[in-house]
Order: C-alpha cells, then structure tokens, then sequence
C-alpha cells in the first residue's frame, strides 16, 4: 500500500488523477475503521489532512463555503448561527473525539443513507463542489447520492467543499437513536424554513436507499403555513405535512427498526420539527 | 515506511510502518508506549483516547502517516516521570479504577475536558465522556473523580 501525502490542493487532484484507486481518507473515522478490520486494503491512501485550505470556511456574499475537512467540532463552535440545521446534526454525531476528527466531506464521501450531515444539507439545498485535474462542478446535494454508500462523485474527482446559504430563518435537526450519543439514525430529519422566498427545505435520513428531500412536502408546507400572519399553525397542516414526509420515505426494515416504525418516526419527527421551526419564527 | 512524530515531547521514529495501521498500532506494539488501549478499533470505546496536535482523538482512527511530523500526547505524558497528573490522582481517590482498562482513555478525556470547562455540570461531564466506555464502574466513581479532579482544580494546572 503507498501513502500519499500532498501538501497542496493542486498536488492532491494530480495525485487523484494518476491513482483514481487511491482512496482518500480525511478525519479517518469511516475509512480507518474498514482498514482495522481488514473490510478494505486499497492500493494507495491519499492522507488530505495536510491541506490547509480544506478545513477551512468562508463567507463569500450569500454563499458560505464549507471546506470538505472542517471538523463537526468547528462545525458546533464556529457555524451554528450560519448553518444552524447543520450544527444540530454535528452535535449528535458519535461521540467528541469522532466530532474531533470526522468531517462533512467524509459523510458525503462514504454516502450512507444514515450519514448526519445529509439531511440538513438538503434541507438548506446546499451544493457539492466536485473538483479533479479537469475541472470543478457544483452538484445540488439532492443529485450528489444515487444509492446506498454510492454517490456521483468521479474515481479522479475529490470533494472540495458544500456551498450553502446561510439560513434565512429556523433550522431544526431531529435523529432517532437507543442513545443520545454513538449512534447511527434508526430515522432522521431536518427542515428549514426559508421566509425570504416563503419556502420550506427538508431532508430525510436512514428512511430511503439514499438521503433525500419530501419535495411534495416542502410545497404543501411552502402553500399553508401562514406567513402574511406569522399565525398559529393549523393542526390539521401539520399532521399533512407528518404524512407527506413520510409518504416520502422508502425504509427498510434492518436491526435497528422497522419500515414500518421509520414511517412513523418521521410523521412525528416532520410534525415536531415545524412546530419548533414556526414557534422558533414567531418569536 | 518510516513514521516520526513528536510523543510526549519527545521526537520518536517508527520504521517498518505498514502504510494502513494506525498511530494507535504505532504507539503500542512500535514505540513501547501500551499505556493507551485497543479494546475495540473502531472508535466506539474510547480506550485508545490521545491528543494530537491538541486535540483528543481516537489513536485507532488515525493513519500512521497523518500523524507524522505531529505532536501526541498520551497517558504516559500526562505527568512527569514518576508523577501523576491531577485527573490520574482524582481516579485513584475516587475509587474510579477497576479492572483499569478504559482508565487511561478516560484519564486523557477527562483531562482535555477540564483544560476546557474546569467547572462542567454533571450534564457536560456525561456528554464530554459519552465517547469512553466503562464496563466495571457504572460511570458514578468516574463522575465522583471527575468532579474531585474539578474541586482540586485540575483544569487550571
Ligand atoms: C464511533 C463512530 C461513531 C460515528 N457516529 C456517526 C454519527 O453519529 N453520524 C454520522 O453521520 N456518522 C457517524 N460516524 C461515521 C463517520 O464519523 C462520518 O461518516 C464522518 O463524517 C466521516 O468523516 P471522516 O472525515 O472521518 O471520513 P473518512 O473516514 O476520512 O472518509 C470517509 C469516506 O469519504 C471519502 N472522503 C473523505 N474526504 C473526502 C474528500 N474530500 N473527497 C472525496 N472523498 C473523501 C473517503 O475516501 C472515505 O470513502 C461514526 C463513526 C464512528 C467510528
Ligand atoms: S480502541 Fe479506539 S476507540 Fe476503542
Ligand atoms: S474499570 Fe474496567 S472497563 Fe472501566
């Protein structure tokens, strides 16, 4: 096994190129896993922790450039007013030492259906920035995962960053787990709401073969929800709105919970978390 | 290939180095440094907790080679020879010690804790540990030797 260690983004990209087999490894919490357990042996590592840049956040007019290999940690202490959907999520990841290490750019690499950051990206449509020697494209995250663990990402393409716009108005992020800790989604969601456009953004975890958005969802909330009059909200719009969520959903049953229960758990977690959001709006 | 970091202050090499292990392998069976513990190699337990460059991490999540040309800390670098750090002393009085496998993981965790929050609630100190596993204690002798460690004023030293 080699083990590649550019100091440059442009070296990483060339190296990616010349050794597409090369499997980069950022925070090390998927992919060290896979190696201690001899799951994986790729031909080469290509060890990305060494480029400043990548873990680094800037704010660029209304775009928030999110480095692939800002931290969770960072991401808890420096972007939860920015990016409050996505700084929930963080901090129900695992556990300090893997929100020390493990990164947004290592989530979307391993594409899990259940990876945390997924849902409140979606909800805040955020892009993914592809880049390799031939060239950078920005991918709509709800068109970056094409099934379990699968993604559109290239052999010589790395993750560069997620561009977002900070959130407008309330973000909330709501996860199913035994514990409050160390756990992976049994189900998730996570919504925004966008006041300026009078849109709604949602995101589903662990419920479909990929993370995806309730589209129908978003504009039934995005028609109903009282926003001339920042009213109360109207019962029967909500429990709609839990339906249409879940309607959205395509679970499984696997050890960790039913179809069945996953439909349930995101009614519940859509209801919860619009109720929270409007209060969150009202004032 | 050839690994050489900063351990406990002082500049270590490894040679031989199998390009996926971990700092974890590194540290235990390469520089006779067993004091952090591989009880599960996947992050789950926290036994191998250390600092690199600071920062308290999974040394079985670390690739050898990233953490070249950093500075680690362990257990073993806590206190000088023959020392105990204050957290290490807390343990010891509380009676937060059984078997001792996950002690020094814990020691490390506990130690970066108090370094940033020197008085945490009883919630801060759970969510702080929630990556460190205990299964002799039930966590009540870790919690009183935490908060023993707080009184004394660990975080301050
Ligand atoms: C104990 C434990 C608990 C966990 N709990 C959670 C949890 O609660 N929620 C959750 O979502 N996840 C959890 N995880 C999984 C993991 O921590 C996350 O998926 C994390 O975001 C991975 O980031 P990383 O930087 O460590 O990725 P790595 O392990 O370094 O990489 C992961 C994948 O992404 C690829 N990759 C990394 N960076 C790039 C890049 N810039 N460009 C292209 N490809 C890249 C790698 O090749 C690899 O395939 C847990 C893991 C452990 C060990
Ligand atoms: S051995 Fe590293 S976390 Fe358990
Ligand atoms: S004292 Fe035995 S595992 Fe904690």
């Amino acid at each position: 096994m080699d083990f590649l260690n550019p100091a440059t983004w442009a070296d990483a990209l060339k190296m990616k190129a010349e050794r597409p087999d090369a499997v980069p490894i950022a925070g090390g919490t998927d992919v060290m896993v896979e190696l201690n357990f001899h799951r994986r042996r790729p031909p080469a590592l290509l060890d990305l922790t060494r480029i400043g840049e990548l873990s680094t956040w800037d704010l660029d007019g209304d775009t928030l450039r999110l480095g692939a290999g800002v931290s969770y940690a960072r991401i808890m202490a420096e972007l939860g007013e920015q990016l409050p959907g996505l700084a929930m999520a963080a901090r129900t990841v695992g556990s300090p030492q893997i929100r020390n290490r493990g990164t947004v750019g290592g989530n979307l690499g391993s594409a899990s259906p259940a990876g945390d950051a997924h849902p409140p990206l979606l909800a805040a449509g955020a892009r993914v920035e592809l880049a390799s020697v031939r060239g950078t494209r920005l991918v709509p995250v709800d068109e970056f995962f094409t099934g379990p663990k699968r993604s559109v990402l290239a052999p010589d393409e790395l993750i560069a960053a997620v561009l977002v716009r900070p959130a407008a108005g309330p973000e909330q992020f709501s996860k199913i787990g035994t514990r409050n800790a160390m756990v992976i989604a049994v189900s998730s969601f996570a919504l925004a709401l966008h006041p300026d456009r009078r849109a709604v953004g949602t995101g589903i975890g662990s419920a479909a073969p990929t993370p995806r958005r309730a589209a129908e969802a978003e504009l039934f909330a995005a028609g109903q929800l009282p926003w001339d009059t920042l009213g109360a909200l109207d019962p029967d719009v909500v429990r709609r709105f839990g339906e249409l969520v879940a309607a959205a959903a395509a679970p499984i049953d696997d050890v960790r919970g039913t179809a069945a229960y996953r439909r349930h758990a995101l009614a519940v977690m859509a209801r919860r978390t619009l109720t929270w959001a409007w209060r969150d709006l009202c004032g | 290939m050839r690994v050489t970091c900063t351990v406990n202050g002082v500049d270590r090499t490894a040679d031989d180095v199998w390009e996926g292990e971990s700092l974890l392998y590194v540290l235990r069976e390469r520089l006779g440094l067993p004091g952090s513990k591989n009880a599960c190699e996947q992050g789950e337990c926290g036994s191998c907790t250390v600092y690199l460059d600071g920062t308290a991490v999974c040394a079985c999540l670390v690739a050898a080679g990233q953490a070249a040309g950093r500075d680690v800390r362990t257990v073993e670098g806590l206190a000088p020879e023959g020392g105990l750090d204050p957290v290490q002393r807390a343990f010891l009085q509380a009676g937060a010690v059984q078997c001792g496998f996950c002690t020094p993981g814990l020691i490390v965790s506990v130690h970066d804790l108090l370094a940033h929050n020197p008085q945490p609630t009883d919630p801060e100190i759970r969510e702080a540990l929630a990556g460190n596993l205990c299964r002799c204690t039930g966590y009540e002798k870790i919690m009183d030797a935490v908060r023993l460690a707080a009184a004394d004023g660990a975080g301050a030293a």
